[in-house]
């Protein structure tokens, strides 16, 4: 059954293969496959209209994968749904043309868009926890995928597209709901059936923006095999100006909806043009520049030569400690049996004062699970977790509240973490009006030097959180966990939700604080690139065990793990070599 | 999912019990002597009374009440009202009336709501959503028997397209324009509940996914969209059905319907203790089911649901 599955699919790449690789030969000068002449896109809101995308140019040639980059907002993804008219109702093409394959899609009737949809353009979307319906089987979205493009659709057809994009064990797995399946198989499914009907165009929407490094390396891997397998080009989103590098042959750079610089990946990254690009290029973190840490290591060094007995000194330098912290979750089975689920394996580490020790994992490897119980929203199942010299385990309801004001946690979603009805006035001074802290007056003036510390204006007390940007809001989260005076804080994916250039500017500040108020930071991440610009020591996790630790620089530079070798190895961007004043 | 249904039925036990008990009780510290209702305004002698407490175990303290009415039930036998007439034969006579009632109703309110919940989610801020918006507003706040009677009037009334109230056979002809009005305010529900429901998912990835599929855009709406958009619509139906079958006091009350709100109004009315208990303990079993019904039918609905 497998064998003849595969043997299928052999002679099938083939014919695909030497279909596609006539066209270009057979029509003499190639013609673009798709081709966008100053298009521009406009939103009409209830504020009138507003234009996203202003004289986009790009071309793709058949079989070639062009990225386009950009921060959010930026226009990238709007850009390439308007090629396969998928703009939100409220968004249409107000200018220039959209042309594949020498025909004017532009404004083709909706008829005709259905019919490219899928068979001659495919798309892979980016989250892959959101882009599959989650009350049908795999195999049933597969299959009406075929179905709806006349391409035979017997459950052998659909383990075979399956299968083509990495599932293991396909023809079992296509009974199975998304939600029995991880967020890289439900990526390969999307990619399944973004390839299943061979479109000679696939729109790749940050598809692995999602992911885990790892998991995004294999899944990108596997997507260059196979697109290059059918000669399919590629059209890739991405805000990851180093993975456009090394995945596309030629990037498209765009900024508030226009098309800043575009060129080959390699020339575009060693002489960026457009100031725009030079900012992305210096702040790419998997690039690696470590100028972040660089800098605040300077600050760090000048505070040690104030006090030089700190370093390897006595026990009280560490503020925190944590020793053979277990946890153990019970999972309810059926018939009322639970089995047991060590999420924390006996884990043991320490944070010195005023430095940043990361924890870094992949998702499931029970690194939040450890933010939780230092920050004591969990209880642990046994272990010791030491705050300045007394375990935080045995505390009693007051003092917890104490240690509370002591430790303060900054969160991965900013959207999310910030109460929609509180202005930022109230959301900063809770914290400190739940301590009984100072007077009104003098909460108000506390509230003020935050803002000013997070470089955020005072007058945005009075807004709300839907009023600002992710970076903005992030900032207010900031705020509100500096508010008490913590000595710790605990970043849980702290920047991972932000877009690079914010992310560079939160880490920065972040970074400044620490040399301001000599804060210690626990960094929890999957984001190895973040890990380089601002910790001193590195924890990393798998599967709830502590694998390996170190200095930043012993675990970056000779990481003794094969797991840690992996992760580093999977950073975007890692294999490219570039010219020493970029990197 | 064995197991789960097998816990369900379990946990009517408790239920069953608890309601019978608050039930029973209410109707026995209500003030006035249950024997004067039946004897009715010429009173009784008062051996007869005696009797009639012997009879209905009403010279026993509260709880050898309660006890002995529970044997009854777990003995199916849910003894005989203040007139002397089996409890179990009345339910069965007029349950049948209220459940034909209570199931053209919810049909009513379940395919009117949401075929046109589902066209005005998709025509969100056009005339047709906007016009259907304020319809179902105005069902919504005027009162049931205002709906009741206007419709009654005209309808059967004025045009004499039906019978105004509903003979003793209970047709189904006849059993149509109560159905409306008794689903009508549901309907609303329905209608905006749905709409809500597909304006969320019409914008999800999955369903933008499935366009780029190349699926046909009924196909999109009626496999990715609404499916998904109906679970929370059937979580009200569900427990709509619960209430409806409960009998409907009011609309029961407006077209002479021999249903069980009826029948529960009249026992209430006439301090018939034996009767009130019994009704009420069939509809909160009922409604128990029902909820029962719509728990398996989510999980039918949505695959990540899964009972252990």
């Amino acid at each position: 059954m497998g064998n003849e599955v595969d043997a299928g699919k052999g002679s099938d790449g083939r014919r695909r293969a030497a279909r596609t690789g006539g066209i270009p030969a057979s029509s003499g000068a190639p013609r673009p496959l798709l081709e966008l002449r100053d298009l521009a896109i406009t939103f009409s809101t209830s504020n009138g209209d507003v234009p996203a995308v202003r004289n986009a140019h790009l071309t793709v040639m058949p079989g070639e994968t062009v990225a386009i980059v950009g921060e959010s907002g930026s226009g990238k993804s709007t850009t390439a749904l308007a090629a396969i008219g998928l703009l939100p109702a409220n968004g249409r093409v107000s200018n220039g043309s959209i042309i594949f394959d020498g025909e004017d899609i532009t404004h083709a009737s909706e008829k005709r868009i259905v019919e490219l949809r899928g068979s001659s353009i495919g798309m892979v979307p980016q989250d892959p926890m959101s882009n599959l319906n989650p009350v049908w089987k795999i195999g049933f979205q597969v299959k009406e995928t075929l179905k709806a493009n006349g391409l035979a659709s017997t459950p052998q057809d659909v383990a075979k597209v399956l299968s083509e994009a990495g599932l293991p064990d396909a023809a079992s797995r296509a009974n199975q709901y998304p939600h029995e399946f991880s967020g890289g198989m439900r990526q390969r499914a999307l990619i399944a059936i973004g390839l299943s009907c061979r479109p000679r165009l696939l729109i790749a929407d940050e598809p692995t923006s999602a992911l885990d490094v790892t998991v995004q390396r294999q899944i990108l891997d596997h997507l260059d095999t196979m697109t290059e397998e059918l000669g399919t080009a590629v059209l890739l989103i991405t805000h990851d100006l180093g993975l456009a590098a090394e995945r596309a042959h030629k990037v498209i750079v765009m900024y508030k909806g226009q098309v800043v610089e575009a060129g080959p990946a390699l020339e575009l990254l060693t002489n960026p043009r457009h100031p725009y690009t030079q900012k992305l290029v210096a702040s790419a973190p998997s690039i690696a520049s470590r100028r972040i840490a660089s800098a605040k290591r300077a600050g760090v060094e000048t505070g040690d030569l104030l006090a030089p007995a700190t370093p390897h000194g006595a026990v009280a330098d560490k503020v925190i400690e944590v020793e053979d912290l277990t946890k153990v979750f019970k999972i309810r089975g059926s018939w009322g049996k639970s089995t047991d689920f060590t999420a924390v394996d006996k884990v043991s580490f320490s944070i010195a004062r005023g430095t940043t020790t990361a924890v870094v994992g992949e998702s499931g490897s029970g690194k939040s699970t450890v933010a939780k119980m230092v920050l004591g929203l969990e209880g642990a199942t046994s272990g010791s977790i030491r705050f300045d010299g007394v375990d935080i385990t045995t505390l009693g309801r007051k003092e917890m509240f104490d240690f509370r004001r002591r430790v303060q946690p900054i969160f991965q979603d900013p959207y999310g973490s910030l109460d929609p009805m509180y202005n930022i006035y109230r959301t900063i001074e809770e914290p400190l009006r739940v301590h009984g802290v100072g007077n009104a007056k003098s909460r108000e003036k506390k509230v003020r030097e935050l803002l000013e510390q997070v470089a955020l204006p005072s007058s945005m007390m009075q807004r709300f959180p839907n009023e600002l940007s992710g970076g903005q809001r992030q900032r207010v989260a900031i705020a509100r966990a500096l508010a008490l005076d913590p000595e710790v804080v605990i970043c849980d994916e702290a920047v991972s939700a932000l877009d690079v250039l914010v992310q560079a500017q939160i880490l920065n500040l972040l970074a400044d604080l620490q040399s301001e108020l000599g804060l210690s930071y626990l960094f929890i991440t999957h984001d190895l690139a973040v890990v380089r610009q601002i910790a001193d020591h590195v924890a990393v996790m798998e599967k709830g065990r502590l694998v390996e630790q170190g200095t930043t620089d012993e675990v970056f530079d000779n990481p003794r793990t094969a797991y840690t070798q992996a992760l580093l190895a999977a950073i975007p961007g890692a294999g490219l070599v570039l010219p020493p004043e970029v990197a | 999912m064995a197991w789960y249904i097998v816990r369900r039925f379990l946990q009517l036990i408790p239920v069953f019990l608890g309601a019978t008990l608050l039930v029973y009780f209410l109707v026995f510290s209500l003030p006035g002597d249950a024997t004067a209702a039946i004897c009715g305004e010429r009173g009784c002698t008062p051996a007869v009374v005696a009797g009639l407490r012997e009879q209905y175990n009403l010279d026993q303290p509260f709880w050898i009440q309660y006890l002995l009415y529970l044997k009854g039930v777990l003995t199916f036998d849910l003894g005989t009202n203040f007139s002397g007439r089996p409890i179990a034969t009345i339910i069965a006579e007029v349950f049948p009336t209220t459940a034909k009632l209570a199931v053209m109703a919810l049909v009513i309110e379940a395919v009117f709501g949401i075929v046109f919940g589902l066209v005005a989610g998709l025509r969100k801020g056009k005339i047709f959503d906007s016009s259907v918006l304020v319809l179902s507003l105005i069902v919504i706040a005027v009162p049931i028997f205002v709906l009741g009677f206007l419709m009654q009037f005209l309808i059967g009334v004025k045009l004499q397209w039906t019978n105004p109230t509903v003979s003793g056979d209970a047709t189904f002809a006849e059993l149509l324009l109560p159905a409306v009005v008794l689903g009508l305010v549901s309907f609303a529900y329905v209608l905006r509940l749905t709409r809500t429901s597909i304006i969320e998912n019409v914008n999800a990835d999955y369903v933008r996914t499935a366009t780029a599929k190349g699926l046909s855009r009924r196909r999109v709406v009626v496999v990715h969209v609404l499916r998904n958009s109906l679970i929370p619509v059937v979580t009200f139906l569900g427990a709509d059905l619960g209430a409806l079958m409960g009998g409907a006091i009011v609309t029961e009350g407006i077209f002479n319907v021999n249903g069980v709100g009826n029948t529960l109004y009249r026992a209430v009315l006439n301090g018939d203790g034996p009767m009130v208990v019994s009704i009420v303990t069939f509809l909160i079993l009922i409604f128990c089911l029902a909820n029962l019904l719509v728990d398996l039918l989510y999980a039918w609905l949505d695959p990540r649901i899964r009972y252990a």
